[in-house]
């Protein structure tokens, strides 16, 4: 088994499964109709995504896993998102911060992805670029509403953002896994994309009068699977029923 | 105006109904249609969003990615047929926050189903199979009910709901078809739901007060009973196809009627749910309240930034 | 503050060469938001290549009211239509 490039899909994959998954708990509780099936969108839309990689990452297994094995069946530590992506649902400022944070990253990284020597990965990525463009659109739209509203709605959004902030770093930390397989031209080397990231973010968090904060220390420890206390929360309901009733089809 | 040219004009509009003429937001109508619509299309409104709650519930615990999807698609469609009803209400001359003001105050109704908890996966597949099978006889004569916005919501709900039976019958095939645990899963949720979802055709014709008028607007087009009827002769087949046993001892097919014979339901029950003390009437309304109590800063955030864009749009012209 | 997203109606082309159609309401503070909107609530299954979104108040509708000095007049105007002239059944094409 090609195993850094297993490990490399499900550096990719987890994050928007787990992000899909955080999106999903939101539905039927958004501060609108319209708001609500917005957010739902995105999360299906991550959740097809997941699903192409698993698959993918079960072929390249090789040993009969499912997709779905990949999904629910591993343990606390073998899930690789970063942990920006497992931050839960605060409110609307934190779930807006929390996209917009990862969809500006996820942009870059697929427009760069595309290019992968993987034909595979680069055709998910051609393909889920479109959904996440549109993704980064929406949410960097909401900072601006959120942060240039009314002096709550600022505040609350500037709250989030020194919150979530911290895990951004996070994002260009490559694993083994990743070096090897920017190596070999399959995987995307985002030290490159790391410039460009903040000054984007810094672009439209000060159109939305917010302030970048301006942090000496950042969080990581989720891509080797060092985890906040939110993700094992998150697992014990996302696997519920695969664990309560083993072996069985749905 | 005179009394004369009201009860004029109250004849020209129940002959056009008759005749198979819509009616749309700017014509003239009785205050009572517009009332009555009102009311029904809201209730039918807040059935969507407080029905996307019971199977909110699961989204996050769905035992497939595949089936995870396919909740998740289906919940939102209800927000999205919540849309097009409210949309469709708001044409009558009443805001989507005064409806909502009237939901959260217990003034407005909704499908007293949705008050009945899920505990189990199996609860997802007998709501889509039971609840929306109850929900789609009730739905498609509406497509063709009088009032034009109403109507034309209605299509598009309908074609929009056309997957969500089939995916909860899904479910129940994959169930039935699995271990005994599963297969007893399967069946304990369609014994929790089967009655729920004949009381969810509404009372009996002889204690259902709306059903006369109704029927002459066509926001009805067959009784409470003959609906019920109709569901049931349409269930009984797919829960023998199922290998489900229908928790009713007095179900059985009556070769004269041409029908299935069943039990007496529980009206109590159903009443009591209306009232209020069903098992989960305080929790559904409490996550409706919450979400938009929570919403209020975002709502206005938004106002706020549209009002600030505009001003400097208005500032850059001069 | 208390001042709710307005109404605004959508208009969907279904596919190129098609015109738009109304395809319903929805609430949005603004253009963008309500473009957005319109692009979730109205094609998530890929009903459309172009959307038009304009805020409900903008519309001046005609009155109903009016309908018989608006459209009967046009009733009886029937030489407007090619069935109003008769031609020898030998004419072909025309």
């Amino acid at each position: 088994m090609k195993v850094d490039l297993y490990n490399y899909i499900l550096g990719i994959a987890d994050n928007s499964l787990i992000l899909g998954q955080r999106l999903g708990e939101l539905c039927g509780h958004g501060p609108n109709l319209e708001t609500d099936i917005a957010c739902t969108n995105i999360s299906l839309d991550l959740l097809g995504q997941v699903r192409s990689y698993y698959q993918y990452a079960a072929k390249i297994k090789n040993d009969n896993s499912t997709e779905d094995d990949i999904a629910f069946l591993r343990k606390e530590r073998d899930y690789v998102n970063v942990l920006l992506v497992e931050q839960p649902n605060t409110d609307f400022a934190y779930v807006i911060v929390r996209q917009f944070l990862f969809d500006t990253f996820y942009y870059e990284f697929l427009n760069e992805l595309q290019k992968s020597h993987d034909v595979t990965l680069a055709a998910i990525a051609h393909k889920s670029i479109k959904e996440v463009s549109y993704h980064q659109r929406f949410s960097s739209d909401w900072i601006k509403r959120l942060g240039d509203g009314t002096s709550e709605s600022h505040q609350k959004v500037q709250a989030a953002v020194n919150d979530l902030f911290m895990y951004t770093d996070e994002l260009f930390h490559q694993t083994d896994a990743d070096i090897a397989m920017i190596a070999d031209g399959i995987g995307v080397d985002t030290g490159l994309l790391k410039a460009n990231y903040y000054s984007k973010i810094t672009k439209i968090l000060e159109e939305a009068t917010l302030q970048v904060p301006e942090h000496k220390y950042f969080h990581k420890g989720g891509k080797q699977g060092i985890h906040t206390e939110h993700l094992g929360y998150l697992l014990a309901d996302m696997q519920y029923m695969q664990r309560t009733y083993p072996n069985m089809e749905w | 105006m005179g009394e004369e040219k009201i009860k004029n004009l109250e004849e020209q509009f129940e002959a056009r109904i008759l005749r198979d003429e819509k009616i749309e937001p700017k014509d003239w109508m009785p205050e009572k249609y517009r009332k009555t619509h009102i009311r029904q299309i809201s209730q039918h409104a807040h059935s969507e969003i407080v029905g996307m709650l019971p199977e909110g519930n699961w989204i996050s615990r769905a035992p497939s990615l595949r089936r995870k999807v396919a909740l998740l698609a289906k919940v939102q469609d209800e927000a999205g047929h919540g849309l097009y009803l409210y949309s469709a209400c708001e044409t009558l001359g009443i805001s989507r926050e005064e409806l909502y003001e009237q939901l959260h105050t217990g003034k407005a109704k909704y499908s007293s189903i949705f008050n009945y908890p899920t505990l189990t996966w199996a609860d997802m597949g007998a709501i889509g199979w039971l609840v929306d099978g109850a929900a789609i006889i009730n739905q498609v004569p509406l497509c063709n009910t009088s009032y034009g916005p109403y109507a034309r919501a209605m299509i598009r709900v309908c074609k929009e709901e056309s997957f969500h039976q089939r995916q909860g019958f899904e479910i129940m095939l994959k169930l039935s078809e699995g271990s005994e645990e599963q297969k007893t899963m399967a069946q304990d949720a369609l014994n929790r739901w089967w009655w729920p979802s004949l009381m969810m055709l509404g009372p009996t014709d002889a204690e259902s007060v709306h059903t006369e008028q109704s029927m002459k607007w066509k926001l009805k087009r067959k009784t409470n009973d003959e609906l019920r009827q109709q569901f049931i002769d349409q269930t009984v087949p797919q829960a023998d196809l199922l290998g489900l046993t229908i928790p009713d001892p007095e179900l059985k097919w009556n070769e004269t009627t041409g029908h299935y014979d069943f039990g007496v339901i529980d009206w109590d029950e159903f009443w009591q749910v209306v009232k209020g003390h069903g098992p989960c009437n305080k929790e559904r309304m409490k996550a409706r309240v919450d979400a938009w109590d929570n919403g209020a800063w975002v709502r206005d955030a938004a106002v706020a930034y549209a009002e600030k864009k505009q001003e400097r749009k208005e500032k850059k012209a001069v | 503050m208390k001042k709710n997203w307005p109404l605004w109606e959508v208009f969907v082309r279904s596919k190129n060469g098609l015109e738009h159609r109304h395809f319903g309401s929805l609430h949005a503070a603004d253009e963008e938001m309500a473009l957005e909107n319109a692009r979730d609530v109205y094609t998530r299954r890929n009903e459309g290549v172009s959307i038009w979104v304009v805020e409900s108040k903008h519309i001046t509708a005609s009155n109903p009211e009016h309908n018989g000095e608006l459209f009967e007049p046009a009733q009886d105007k029937i030489y407007r239509h090619p069935t109003f002239y008769e031609l020898p059944d030998e004419v072909k094409h025309m």
